[in-house]
Formats: structure tokens, C-alpha cells, sequence
């Protein structure tokens, strides 16, 4: 049944606009090719006729060998099945995109983020500025012919490792000493010092307010990028009227670390400790999700126990990673590390159980394409069994017990930066941000992957959108990780953990592919490209953690300033995935 | 004279019997050391994933309040340890050196992980500071990506080792002296860099003019 | 309101307290600084306190915990070292960071390269503890360490190991990582096994197609 809805998907998309949208024939590859003149039209039908209303991913390639820069949307319905996947062509010395941001609100940052990195110019975007890097930057890093400083070969491993290797620094080859480089020509005297900050003040908003009302300044104030409250280093320009805000930017790139670049430069298997790196709260639900994506390419499938395995791994990090959110968003509300100490005490023995199985705490590596790195020891595997069964469920009824009902909880929460469904969708939301504005979207259900269709459980939804049920969705989803811990303990199988043989250098097949996972802060997309060598083409990772900040102006205008830290703790994001 | 050389009974001896109960002798170094290293306050400054473990070594189960550390400061102004606890990027780096600059004298900065001792595993990645002592003088480095909470302990003992040797005028020597701080250009620049900046791009586009005109005689030819 | 959600919160925290005082009281002395006394405290049972007081106890690291990488030398009969490192160099074609450089030995007379590594660097200022050299090595030569009390004052001096400091014994091998020493032994020794057989088979074999063939043949040859 589900080809014939592909089937007459596709007749009504091709006879709808002749011409202009085309099957992606390439070997491989799959979805649409639009032309740019149609893009709008295009995904307003996508929207409106065939239900595709949730916008998960944008993001550019740079196809240098063809001249062309391509930009991909992958598009799902709200109520579940596979992505519709679209693309636009354009050349590469002119990409000029219409912007999709007037059809899906959530594109906002994504396409910002092309922007930067690849110079995709998208017309009609309301606030097209670099995003993580600062204004003056030279050039777009993404670009396949744009070279870091330190720019060594085009691809890992590097030729002078070996067999000549002679250990050197990086920075004794530069002539500053430091990782940096200068345009030619260019003279730091006549340097007009960065403008981004003035940009972004003069795009907030402002309200005008009728004469006879209190009269009352409106000024900007900076919480960040060094600021208790923000979860690392975030940023956010808010213009206040008295304690009102009036609007709010969010500033980020504090910690891009080129992610994304290094991960072109890196060979498939390489990619997998720095996936790590990306939310290094749930390490994890990362590694699983860029497993998918290149396993897909590869076509292989792991053996049972370790897609078990796996489903154990990724809840546990689930559990740690959301009581830790709870945690840390008790201390946004006021109550200061004491119900963070309790929560990590909990998390230290999830940890444990990471490092005694994977070797570290955070940084687990623990995925390897076809299965998992190394089996759960015996004794390791009793311990998972005290948590799951009886230490995880007391303590979180207990944490359930202080935090719920807790006066400052309730007081804080209910009502506090209210986001209602539609826009939930709109802006893409994901995660426990989206369920509990009351869509009970979950990638578990919504597209089982692994072996997620064999459990028994609930998505957990709340329906008010506030603050107070963000921490409550946190509560249950917890819950529910517990129960399919212990449904995957009682039906692990014996038996290999890896299909074929392990190996470091992998031939993956030409093609594109996305592989998402639910992680803990929502869905989690890695689109990688091959050529069919050695290192991936393009690398891209739909951060949830990023995207989930696009609807945060929305969240906190008309609120108090207070709130800001309280609703920004309500979405738990995580620098790493959110500058990558 | 070395601090040690206080507890030989050479000097020992020199306090008169009946006190000798009741007085300990020691030099303004000692105790004054003595006093700053069981107080030092780390400041409440996370850059990346190290942070995590830095707030894991203040829980529960590491504590690091034994060490006298539990203030952790938020503001520069009441914190006399730099924890640099992740990637500095060049976005972030002008923020860095400004915190630093802000905090009170004595100051003490220890590189916590691979990234923030030498730019770590995204040492090569276009906008990441390969080492913060390019800029700042750090004191401790912690190697580990990221280092375990025992082992950013082990750090930070070594760096109350290091404050426990020093001498007050050691100590206030460099007081005062403010980083210029980094300017966001086309690439980071270090203010002090910039007669140098100057010379390499020109050089830079003389050596580009040559090569274009080398490659327009070739055409023509 | 009224503030009985300050004195419930009062009343959890008491409750914490009360419950460190009542485990004191059951388990006596063994609670701290044994071994047992952190065992305890690493279970799922635990109760009160949960702090482990490095560096006077240490948490016990699992046996698959890894930091930085090392070199495994065997030991022969006289104390003489036998590095297990054949320079294929797999460990620096696999390590994400490219953090490791292998200077391959060469026969002096031929010029030949030998399976010998002269060589061997590791900056652990890039090294992201990620475990693939160690993974992959066919040799069992290169393995992570347990040691992360690694801090130092002097990142340039000490954080790019060589040969030299990156060596280390089988028997420490062994004695961090019992089970897995135990298992790549045997299976080496299963190797070692095979490989004898084989032998022997074909030295079997060849035996019997001497006796079968005729003397005549070996003439012609």
C-alpha cells in the first residue's frame, strides 16, 4: 500500500509542475531535483496538499567537480512514514535559493548556517547573517576549495605520519605560531572592528508604545556568552522594556568547532569518537544515529545482540542525559545544585556502566559499522540489571516526589514560554520540546529504526506547551526508557556483536543517505554524501539542540527576564551539537 | 632561605623551652600560601564537553569542596582559577581574555583536556584556538579528552603544589598587567601581531601579483 | 505556599544526612578507605554518602577505561626489551586525530625498510582517547593506558611522548588488563598452535609423497 501512496505522490508532484521537478536519477540518490524559480510552490503543495508540514533539515553540498552547489530539505509528516528529500541546483559561483522560511519557520538558522558555511545566498530571508562564525570572516569554510590554516592534505590519513613520521606541532609550520591566516592585501590597521554585534542590535525589535503610558526605556542587555545559566557558551540579545522582554536573539558559534569540515577531511570509521563530541551528554544516541546513516550506505545490518545492545546503550544514555537536563534545570529555577547533586549521583552510575563497558565516561566510541565495539561484560550486565529494575525506578519516583509538586517548580513553570502545536511544527521543534507542545511525534514510532518496533512503550505527550511540561515530558520519557531497559534485558539473545569482520578502511558505495535517531533532545539526522571513496563528500548533522533554538524568541517575548534562563534550561541544549 | 629549613633544630631551639608547647615558627610565604591554596576559587566558566566533568569533579561523588574549591565563581571578579574546561574558538577568544583580565590578582590558569592544552582533536578546524597558552600563561595542563574528574583533581593538587612554592613577591610581580585583548578580524588577530599581519599579507599579494602575471606572459606566449 | 515546600525541601536533605550517619552506623569501619568501602559505594545500593575521597581512596578505573595510549614490550629471559611495534602503521592511519607519527626502520645495508618502528610519537595535546589505535593494532602492541594523573607544568617539554616514555612492560599490560591480556595469550598461543600443526601436517604430507613417489623421479630433477 505504501508504494502506491508513493506512487501517486509522485504522479501528482511531476504532473503538478511539469518541467521543473525532476526524480533524482543520480545512482544512489533519491527524492526530487527542483528548479529554484518553483521551490516556493513546490513546498507549499508539499505543506498544505500532501501533509508534509514538519521541515527536519536543510542543508548545502558543495559539488566542486561539477560546479554546482546543491541545497537538500528532507520533509516528513507529522503523523510518521519516510522523508520526501528535495533539492535545488545552482551554480556555484552565484547559488542564489529562494528562502523557505515564509513555508517552514524552522528553516530560519538552517539556512543561516548554509549561508555561512557555503555561501548559499537564500532570497527573501529575513535576517541572512552569518551564524556561526562572526561578520568579516573571510570566506565560506565549508567550500571544498576553502583551506584552514593549518591545511595539511585534502584527507586523513595524512602522509606524514607514516613511515617517515617526525613528530612536529601544527603551529611551528605556521608563521604567526597560532592557527590563523590573513587574506592578501589585507591591513589590520584599516580593520573596522566587528560588526555583528551592531547588526544584531539593530535587528531586534522594539515596540512602540501610545504616549500616555508610563514612559519607560527600552534597553538591550547581553546574557552570555560567559553566563551560569546558559549551559555553556551561548548568547542571547534581548531588548527589555522595564522587565518585559520585547525580543530576543539568540547568539551562537562560541563553540564551533568545524565539526563538519573535519568530518569531510576524516575516513567514515574516524568520524565515529568525534560524533561523540557533538551532544557529550548522550554520546551514545550519536553514535547510533551516524552508524544508521553510513550502514544504510554500506547495506549491512547488525547481528541481534548487538542491536539490543544498542537499544540498552541509547536509553541509558536517554535516562542520564534527561536526568541531568532535570538537574541542571532546577538550578536555571533557583534551586541552587542541590537537586543537580542528586540527579548526577545517578548519572555517575549510568557513567560507570559507560566506562566499564565502552572506556569512558562521555566519550564512548562505542559504535562501529555492523555492530558495537565490545560485548557487555557479565558483571557489568548485573549492574545495569540493579539499575533498571530497582535503583532507577525508586529514584525516580523520588525525584518525582521532591521535584513535581514542588511550589518554585509550578510557580516557575506553569505558563512560562508557551509554545503551541502549530508552531511547534512550524519552527521544527523536535524532541521533548515538540511532545509537549502536545504532538506526539517520537522517531522511535514515527519511523521505527533499529530494532525499536519490537518494544513495548509509550511516547510520552503533554499538551500545554509550558515550561512545567517540558520538565514533566522529561519525567516520563525516563520512565519509558526504564521500561523497554528492562523489556531488552529479558530478551537479549547470545551471539555475535558484529557482522563481518572488523576493519578501519571502509569502501562505502557512491550515494546519500540520513540516517535520525530520537536522542534525548530531539531527532538527531546525520546526512552524509560518498563519492565512493575512502572520506565522506559531505557530512552533515541536523543538531536538535540548534534547530529547537529557533523557536525560542518566540517562547520567551512578553515574559519576564527572569524566565529567559528557566525557558532556555526547559529546551536543555547542549553547546556542542548546537555549534558543532 | 627555604621554608624547610624552618623545622631544623637550629631554629627550633631558638624558642624558649617553656613555649616551645605552644609556638610554632614559620615565614610569611608559608602561611600566606598556606592560606591562598586551600582557598582557591575556581571560576564558573565551562567552554565544552570538559565542563561537564568539572561540574561531575564538584558533585557528589569528587567534591572538590575538600580542596577548598567548592565557591565556584560566576563572576571573574571573585575567582582566582581559570578553569579553561574545553575548545576555545576563536569567536569565543576575546571573551577569554577579557575574563582573565578581569579576575583578581593572584590568577592562575590551568588548561583542563586536550583542546584547551593544544587545540586537542579539533586542532586543525578554522575557527579553534590550538592551545589558550598562546595567549594566556597557564599553569597547569591536563592532558585527557576528556580528563577524568580524578584526573582534573590531580591537576588541580598540582597546581596547589605549584601556588604552595611560590614567594609573595613572586607572586605579585605581575600584577596588573592586562592582555591586550584579540580582535575579530578576517581571522583572530593579536593586537601585538599586527606590524607582523602586515608584512605577511603583503608579501602574500606581491607573491599572488607575480603568479598572475606568470600565468598571463604564459597565456600570451 | 505558606512555605511548607521550603521545609519539605529541608526535610529531603535532612533525610540524606540521616541516611549517610545510619549506613556509618551499619557498616562501621569498612566504609571508607577499603576497598570494599568503595565497592559499596560504586553499587547500585548505596545509600548516604557517595563521595570518594581522592586522592587518599581512588576510584578503581573498569578494566576497558582508556587515556592516553602506550607501547607493550615483552620481556625476555635476559631483561632485554622486545618491542611488539612491527611500524605497520595501522595505529597512525586509524587515529582520528592524527596524533601519531612512526618513523619506520630501515635495514642499514639494503635499505630496506624492516618491521621495526625507529621512531614512535604520540602528542597527547591532540589525542582524543578514542581507543582505535588500540582496537586495530594487529600486533597487540599499542593499548591504553590506566594512568591519568598525567598533569604537568610544561606542555611543550612533556606532551609529545616518545618511544622512550610510551614503552611500557607486557607484565603492566597484564596487570592493567587481565582479562583481555589473558584472552589475546591464548589466543596467540591457539595461533602459535595451529600454525605447529600445519607444520606438522605438512611435513607429514611431504614425508608420505616421498615415500610414495619413485626415487627415479628426484634423479631427473
Amino acid at each position: 500500500m505504501s508504494e502506491q501512496v508513493v506512487a501517486t505522490e509522485q504522479d501528482l508532484l511531476l504532473s503538478r509542475f511539469p518541467e521543473v521537478v525532476k526524480p533524482d536519477e543520480r545512482k544512489g540518490y533519491d527524492g526530487y531535483i527542483v528548479d529554484a524559480k518553483a521551490l516556493l510552490d513546490f513546498a507549499k503543495t508539499l505543506r498544505d496538499d500532501l501533509g508534509y508540514d514538519y521541515l527536519s533539515s536543510v542543508t548545502g553540498v558543495d559539488y566542486l567537480p561539477e560546479g554546482k552547489m546543491e541545497v537538500v530539505y528532507h520533509a516528513y509528516k507529522t503523523t510518521g512514514g519516510a522523508p520526501l528529500v528535495f533539492k535545488v541546483q545552482v551554480p556555484r559561483e552565484n547559488p542564489v535559493v529562494p528562502s523557505l522560511v515564509s513555508i517552514y519557520p524552522g528553516a530560519d538558522f538552517q539556512e543561516r548556517e548554509a549561508w555561512d558555511l557555503l555561501g548559499i545566498k537564500f532570497e527573501g530571508h529575513p535576517n541572512l547573517k552569518r551564524i556561526l562564525m562572526w561578520e568579516g570572516f573571510h570566506g565560506h569554510p565549508l567550500r571544498k576549495d576553502w583551506h584552514e590554516p593549518y591545511y595539511e592534505e585534502e584527507h586523513k590519513p595524512y602522509k606524514s605520519r607514516w613511515p617517515e613520521g617526525k613528530a612536529f606541532r601544527a603551529e611551528d609550520r605556521n608563521p604567526f605560531g597560532k592557527n590563523v591566516d590573513y587574506p592578501a592585501g589585507f591591513d589590520p590597521a584599516k580593520w573596522t572592528p566587528d560588526i555583528s554585534d551592531a547588526l544584531i542590535y539593530e535587528g531586534l525589535g522594539r515596540i512602540d508604545k501610545p504616549r500616555d503610558d508610563l514612559p519607560t526605556e527600552q534597553i538591550i542587555v547581553n546574557l552570555g556568552p560567559q553566563h551560569p545559566s546558559t549551559h555553556g557558551v551561548f548568547r542571547m540579545v534581548v531588548t527589555l522594556d522595564g522587565e518585559t522582554i520585547v525580543d530576543l536573539e539568540p547568539v551562537m558559534g562560541y563553540l564551533h568547532r568545524n565539526h563538519e569540515k573535519i568530518g569531510e577531511r576524516n575516513t567514515w570509521l574516524m568520524n565515529m569518537p568525534f560524533t561523540d563530541r557533538l551532544d557529550y551528554l548522550s554520546p551514545m544516541s550519536n553514535n547510533f544515529g551516524y552508524a544508521l546513516a553510513v550502514e544504510k550506505l554500506l547495506g549491512v545490518k547488525p547481528p541481534e545482540r548487538a542491536e539490543y545492545i544498542r537499544v540498552i546503550m541509547a536509553e541509558l544514555t536517554r535516562i542520564q542525559n534527561h536526568i541531568f537536563a532535570i538537574g541542571m534545570f532546577l538550578n536555571d529555577m533557583g534551586a541552587f545544585f542541590t537537586p543537580s547533586l542528586y540527579a548526577i549521583e545517578e548519572r555517575e552510575l549510568i557513567l560507570d556502566v559507560f566506562e566499564a563497558v565502552a572506556g569512558s565516561r562521555m566519550m564512548v566510541n562505542y559504535f562501529r559499522f555492523g555492530g558495537v565495539a565490545r560485548d557487555i561484560p557479565e558483571d557489568v550486565m548485573k549492574k545495569i540489571h540493579d539499575l533498571a529494575f530497582e535503583r532507577l525506578p525508586r529514584r525516580i519516583d523520588e525525584l518525582d516526589r521532591y521535584l513535581t509538586n514542588s511550589e518554585i517548580v509550578r510557580a516557575r513553570g506553569e505558563g512560562v514560554g508557551v509554545l503551541p502545536a502549530e508552531k511547534a511544527i512550524a519552527f521544527s521543534a523536535a524532541g521533548p520540546v515538540l511532545r509537549a507542545s502536545g504532538v506526539p511525534y517520537d522517531v522511535r514510532r514515527a519511523e521505527p529504526y533499529g530494532i525499536y518496533d519490537r518494544f513495548d512503550f509509550d511516547v510520552a505527550v503533554r499538551y500545554h506547551g509550558d515550561v512545567y511540561d517540558r520538565y514533566l515530558i522529561r519525567m516520563d520519557e525516563v520512565r519509558q526508557s526504564i521500561r523497554i531497559i528492562q523489556q531488552a534485558l529479558k530478551q537479549i539473545p547470545e551471539g555475535p556483536i558484529m557482522t563481518g569482520k572488523p576493519q578501519y578502511q571502509h569502501r562505502v558505495p557512491p550515494g546519500e543517505s540520513y540516517g535520525r535517531v530520537e536522542g534525548p533532545k530531539g531527532e538527531l539526522g546525520f546526512y552524509v554524501v560518498s563519492n565512493g571513496k575512502g572520506n565522506p563528500w559531505r557530512y552533515h548533522v541536523r543538531a536538535p539542540s540548534f534547530i529547537n533554538l529557533t523557536a525560542l524568541a518566540e517562547m520567551t517575548r512578553g515574559h519576564k527576564v527572569a524566565d529567559i534562563v528557566v525557558i532556555l534550561g526547559s529546551i536543555d541544549i547542549v553547546l556542542g551539537e548546537v555549534d558543532r | 632561605m627555604s621554608t624547610d629549613d624552618l623545622n631544623s633544630p637550629e631554629y627550633k631551639d631558638k624558642i624558649p623551652e617553656e613555649l616551645q608547647g605552644t609556638v610554632a615558627i614559620t615565614t610569611l610565604d608559608r602561611i600566606y600560601n598556606w592560606g591562598r591554596r586551600n582557598s582557591l576559587w575556581p571560576m564558573m566558566f565551562g567552554l565544552a564537553c570538559c565542563a561537564i566533568e568539572m561540574i561531575c569533579t564538584a558533585a557528589a561523588r569528587f567534591d572538590f569542596a575538600r580542596f577548598g574549591m567548592e565557591v565556584m565563581r560566576s563572576s571573574p571578579r571573585q575567582a582566582d582559577v581559570m578553569i579553561v574546561a574545553g575548545t576555545v574558538t576563536k569567536k569565543m577568544l576575546p571573551q577569554v581574555v577579557r575574563l582573565y583580565n578581569q579576575m583578581a590578582d593572584p590568577k592562575y590558569v590551568v588548561a583542563m583536556g586536550a583542546c584547551a592544552s593544544g587545540g586537542g582533536p579539533f586542532k586543525e578546524g578554522y575557527n579553534v584556538v590550538s592551545g589558550i597558552d598562546k595567549y594566556l600563561p597557564v599553569d597547569v595542563y591536563i592532558p585527557g579528552c576528556p580528563p577524568t574528574p580524578q584526573a582534573l583533581i590531580y591537576g588541580l593538587m598540582k597546581l596547589q603544589q605549584k601556588v604552595d612554592k611560590q614567594s609573595i613577591k613572586e607572586v605579585y610581580s605581575n600584577a596588573g598587567k592586562e592582555i591586550p585583548i584579540p580582535v575579530l578580524g578576517p581571522d583572530i588577530m593579536d593586537p601585538r601581531d599586527y606590524e607582523k599581519i602586515r608584512e605577511y599579507t603583503l608579501k602574500k599579494a606581491e607573491a599572488e601579483a607575480q603568479a598572475a602575471t606568470a600565468a598571463e606572459s604564459a597565456q600570451s606566449a | 505556599m505558606d512555605g511548607t515546600g521550603i521545609l519539605k525541601g529541608l526535610a529531603v536533605t535532612f533525610k540524606r544526612m540521616l541516611d549517610t550517619y545510619i549506613d556509618d552506623f551499619k557498616r562501621g569501619k569498612k566504609r571508607y578507605y577499603t576497598e570494599e568501602g568503595i565497592r559499596y559505594r560504586q553499587s547500585a545500593e548505596v545509600k548516604g554518602i557517595f563521595t570518594v575521597q581522592y586522592p587518599d581512596e581512588k576510584l578503581p578505573v573498569p578494566e576497558e577505561f582508556r587515556f592516553v595510549p602506550f607501547l607493550v614490550y615483552d620481556e625476555g629471559p635476559n631483561g632485554e626489551r622486545k618491542d611488539r611495534c612491527t611500524a605497520c602503521g595501522i595505529c597512525s592511519k586509524v587515529c582520528p586525530a592524527q596524533c601519531i607519527w612512526i618513523k619506520r626502520a630501515t635495514n642499514p645495508k639494503t635499505g630496506r625498510p624492516i618491521p621495526h618502528s625507529e621512531e614512535f610519537y604520540i602528542d597527547i595535546d591532540m589525542c582524543m582517547n578514542c581507543g582505535l589505535c588500540a582496537e586495530y593494532c594487529p600486533f597487540d602492541s599499542i593499548k591504553m593506558d590506566h594512568d591519568y594523573e598525567l598533569a604537568t607544568y610544561d606542555r611543550h617539554r612533556d606532551n609529545i611522548l616518545n618511544k622512550e616514555r610510551l614503552l611500557k612492560p607486557a607484565s603492566y599490560y597484564a596487570q592493567i588488563r587481565p582479562l583481555n591480556y589473558a584472552r589475546e595469550e591464548e589466543a596467540k598461543r591457539q595461533a602459535e598452535e595451529a600454525k605447529r600443526k600445519a607444520a606438522e601436517a605438512r611435513a607429514k604430507r611431504m614425508a608420505a609423497r616421498k615415500k610414495a613417489a619413485p626415487p627415479k623421479k628426484e634423479d631427473k630433477s
